[in-house]
């Protein structure tokens, strides 16, 4: 049963992606993002990790693809659907992608039959989690929130530029 | 139960489609999209090495990638609109300037 919806989900995230790469507007490619995000955020579920997965639909399949289906908005035009790719730029990363893939999966090989199961058996785990994060790794946490403002800012002022027109 | 060498396979696919995207859109925003797969597929190896190995700390490394990949995205998509305003267009290819 959980090798099922693990099928499921892992193909609606592949499958999402690929539906990225094949549709021809930025619309459309977002929201299959949207859904492989979703997707994954299950496959974390089934890894005994809910917090992750909450904070993957949330975060991920939520804020920021909001944020990219709002700059969408801002630049798409209907006569801008992109230019005609060339066909040797798609062969050459077609070619890559496999090379790439053979090469990652030669690189794990070893490990690959000793890992074990995972089933979604999960605990109350995130009790674990949050005083892991906030005592083993409380200095990178509040580094990140430091980030986390200073992006926002930098985003803010550099959004709110006038362009040379 | 699922064997956890499902995952890892399914991280490394991800990765590679997300390489493939980042080489077959022309575009600035599906670009960056791209990267965000990737970004995601090194996640989900992260969780399967945390749960392969029964720690939580690579649970916690999960969410400082996903702090930092927000970060990216809202300076990134700013960097993009800077761009739109300037050159009307947000094809890479009409990003020329330093062409030789």
């Amino acid at each position: 049963m959980a090798l099922l919806l693990f099928f499921i989900l892992a193909s609606l995230s592949a499958g999402g992606v690929v539906g990225m790469i094949v549709s021809r507007d930025r619309a459309h490619s977002v929201l299959f993002l949207v859904l492989a995000f979703a997707a994954l955020g299950g496959v974390f579920g089934l890894l005994d990790a809910p917090f992750v997965a909450a904070v993957q639909v949330l975060v991920y399949a939520g804020a920021i693809m909001v944020l990219f289906v709002f700059v969408i908005m801002m630049v798409n035009r209907r006569n801008d659907r992109g230019p005609e790719k060339k066909k040797s730029v798609g062969v050459f990363a077609a070619v890559l992608a496999m090379g790439l893939f053979v090469e990652l999966l030669l690189a794990v090989r070893g490990i690959l039959p000793g890992m074990g199961n995972a089933g979604p058996v999960g605990g109350a785990e995130t009790a674990g989690l949050g005083s892991l994060l906030f005592e083993k790794y409380l200095y990178p946490l509040e580094i990140t929130s430091i980030l986390i403002i200073a992006a926002l800012t930098g985003a803010i002022s550099l959004a709110g530029k006038r362009g040379p027109k | 139960m699922i064997p956890t060498a499902f995952f890892l396979v399914l991280s490394i696919v991800l990765f590679v489609l997300g390489v493939a995207a980042f080489f077959i859109k022309r575009d600035l925003i599906t670009m960056f999209m791209a990267v965000e797969v990737m970004l995601n597929s090194a996640n989900l190896a992260f969780l399967t090495f945390a749960k392969s190995s029964a720690s939580l700390d690579g649970q916690v490394i999960v969410f400082f990638v996903v702090t930092v990949a927000a970060a990216e995205a809202a300076v990134g998509l700013a960097i993009i609109l800077l761009v739109f305003k300037r050159k009307n267009s947000i094809q890479c290819d009409d990003l020329n300037v330093m062409k030789g």
